[in-house]
């Protein structure tokens, strides 16, 4: 364990991690939805242009368990290592966090030995997380200063509250809540921080028994889901404020905040409003003291024919955009924004968080667009959906299934899984990479994690 | 020339060691100076990381001027070597956990932080043994001049040990002074990746060193 220098990965501030040099691995989670009794599997895709196995999966380390969904997943350590309070500079990153959003499993692998075979090095088993925090269906994971974070929908009976629970650095072990004072926090989905103001943030989508048949239409017409975002203060492990968004806005998932630690702001997507299907991009930020949230980005939805469509949206005749992934460049430039519904990647400049102007569309799959790629021939279709940005914002790769229960509903002729990439202009605009198309077939790819770091991957103590 | 010099100007490389840990406050400093983007937060946030310190070395300086009135040297440097030996072999063998504190620390925060980040490094236990030696020079030309009394020993020593502990702090003031504001101003946080060298192993060599050297000491005391 012991290291003399920091792992070159660490980047103390998001300035400097502009200058990393390229990925060349992008490690993707790759699901099975046929109930074969085959497991989910972590692949390695080489993303490296001068290599001649690019855009290949070059490696494929299953999990030693059935029955799972793998969905989000993240590093051990990064960034934060290096902040002065809690200064860990010599731990390595080297190990991926992969919890299971069904089963809840929590499979560690490390990456060290063979970046493109990862080998299975710890697995937690559901009943210690059930023990330990009383959590389940755990979700989003952050490198924190501390601990390794890690977010869960709900209880194991299927319930609330959802909430955060800690993992040990060093020895994966689960131990316990995070939380010392929820307040009314019931729902829970994505969380992030504002190391520089010490600021926890959290959002809200559903528990387990909420999402895990699908969205349920009586619950989802009555506003059920979720709909606020809270600040807690990081330290203390208390909540100070809730920021409600209206209940007409239903599921508020992805948080990003500015990555500059003197910024107090951040970007979050609500997917659908009952008032008209569109979706929004929502802005919290601080003023006075106070935390507050304004509506900055409006996606509308689009007319449809009732026979172009699934069930669960026919008596609309519209499909809705279904923002459902964002991501935010490290440099805080530019701000990506995935419409899974009507198969649009969106890129915005928000140089000025108020006010951000929309640079670029790419149009992929779609409920009723069904838009192909320079890559392959025919129709393509789910949409784009889990993103990511490399550090220095030059590329950006993204998949295109949600959640299985939810694949379903919204494409209910089942899914090809794919995965493409696509080329950034620094000054805004971007294009397909016609030579990157990773074919899953009857497989899907969620969450892609970029070897040494991406732009949802790191936080940093030092402007 | 005093025949403890070696002693007091060891007690400022010491001041000097523990002045360049980033582990040990220069680097929260420069961290909150980024934060407010301005030098003066820089130079606000290190007296308090400083008195910390001070307190956390002060505390274990008193014990042992009062210690020394009571025990022998000899038995003093060698329970102190066990100890310093024993605490190195818990620090190899425990995972260890640094005290955390919030990022935006108020002045009593970052004191405290300080407090207790020098003493579970054991800042304080490896100035000690310098202290003995300073203390027993010293109270041995006190013993000449015929005084010998329990609280005029101890007021003397108690003096003493401070004025080491102040010796140690001046040269740790100045060192995390000088390096933050080299770092803030001119080199930048680029330095962190190449330069931060894993000062956690020094430090556990040098306290289990120390240890040594002062066991070693204390048994040729005793036989």
């Amino acid at each position: 364990m012991a290291v003399w220098r920091p792992d070159p990965t660490f980047y103390p501030s998001p300035r400097i991690a502009m200058k990393a040099p390229p990925e060349k691995l992008a490690y993707v989670v790759r699901l099975n939805p046929n109930d074969d009794g085959r497991p989910d599997a972590m692949c390695v895709v080489d993303v490296d242009p001068t290599s001649s196995t690019y855009s290949k999966i070059v490696g494929v380390t299953e999990m030693p368990y059935t029955g799972g969904e793998l969905h989000h997943f993240g590093w051990n350590a990064c960034s934060s290592m290096l902040c002065p309070h809690t200064p860990h500079p010599h731990i390595e990153r080297r190990y991926l966090v992969v919890p299971d959003i069904r089963s809840s499993h929590i499979t560690i692998l490390d990456t060290k030995e063979n970046p493109t075979q990862p080998k299975v090095a710890k697995v937690i088993e559901p009943e210690e997380l059930y023990e330990r925090a009383y959590y389940a269906r755990p979700h989003t994971v952050h490198c924190g200063p501390d601990g390794i974070y890690i977010s869960a929908l709900g209880t194991p009976d299927g319930d609330g509250p959802g909430g955060i629970f800690i993992l040990d650095h060093d020895t994966f072990e689960v131990l316990g809540r995070w939380e010392i004072d929820r307040g009314d926090q019931y729902l829970h989905y994505d969380f992030w921080w504002h190391l520089g103001y010490d600021t926890m943030i959290t959002s809200e989508w559903g528990t387990p028994r909420m999402v895990e048949h699908g969205v349920l239409g009586e619950e989802l017409l009555a506003g059920k889901y979720g709909h606020r975002i809270h600040l807690w203060d990081l330290h203390r492990r208390r909540r100070v404020q809730a920021l409600d968004l209206g209940n007409e806005q239903q599921m508020v998932l992805e948080l990003r905040p500015a990555h500059d630690p003197t910024k107090a702001y951040g970007f979050v997507n609500s997917v659908v409003s009952l008032k008209d299907l569109s979706s929004s991009i929502w802005l919290w930020y601080r003023h006075n003291g106070e935390w507050k949230i304004q509506k900055v980005i409006e996606i509308p939805a689009e007319p449809a024919e009732e026979d172009q469509l699934p069930d669960i949206l026919k008596p609309f005749k519209a499909v809705p955009p279904l923002v459902t992934d964002i991501d935010l460049s490290v440099d805080d430039r530019f701000l990506y924004v995935s419409c899974w519904g009507t198969g649009e990647l969106r890129q915005y400049d928000v140089s000025n968080p108020f006010e951000p102007k929309l640079t670029g569309v790419l149009q992929i799959g779609g409920i009723v667009r069904r838009a192909g790629h320079p890559a392959v021939s025919g129709p393509l279709n789910g949409g784009p959906q889990m993103v990511e940005v490399s550090r220095d914002g030059r590329r950006v790769y993204f998949t295109n299934s949600l959640y299985l229960p939810w694949d379903a509903q919204f494409y209910p002729d089942g899914i090809r899984g794919w995965m493409v990439k696509v080329d950034v202009n620094p000054e805004g605009g971007m294009q397909f990479d016609p030579n990157f198309f990773v074919d899953f077939g009857d497989q899907r790819a969620h969450q892609i994690r970029l070897q040494g770091g991406d732009a949802s991957s790191d936080s940093y103590c030092y402007a | 020339m005093p025949t403890d010099l070696w002693a007091w100007l060891s007690l400022a490389g010491l001041g000097l060691f523990h002045g360049l840990n980033p582990a040990m406050g220069w680097l929260f400093a420069v961290a909150l100076g980024l934060q407010e983007q301005r030098l003066s937060a820089v130079l606000a946030a290190l007296p308090p990381i400083v008195l910390g310190h001070t307190a956390a070395i002060a505390l274990t300086a008193l014990l042992i001027a009062a210690l020394g009135i009571v025990i022998p040297t000899s038995i003093l440097l060698t329970a102190m070597g066990a100890v310093l030996v024993l605490f190195t072999a818990w620090r190899i063998w425990r995972r260890f956990r640094h005290p955390r504190t919030r990022f935006r620390a108020t002045k009593y925060e970052l004191a405290l932080w300080s407090f207790f980040m020098a003493s579970a490094h054991g800042a304080g236990l490896m100035i000690a043994p310098l202290l003995v030696a300073i203390l027993n020079s010293r109270s041995t030309a006190l013993q000449a001049s015929g005084h010998t009394a329990h609280a005029e020993v101890f007021t003397h020593s108690a003096g003493l040990a401070l004025a080491a502990v102040l010796v140690h702090s001046g040269a740790l003031y100045a060192t995390m002074t000088t390096v933050a504001v080299i770092v803030y101003r001119e080199l930048g946080l680029e330095l962190l990746r190449r330069a931060w060298i894993n000062v956690d192993l020094i430090w556990i060599a040098v306290l289990g060193l120390t240890g040594l050297l002062t066991l070693l000491l204390g048994l040729r005391g005793l036989v």
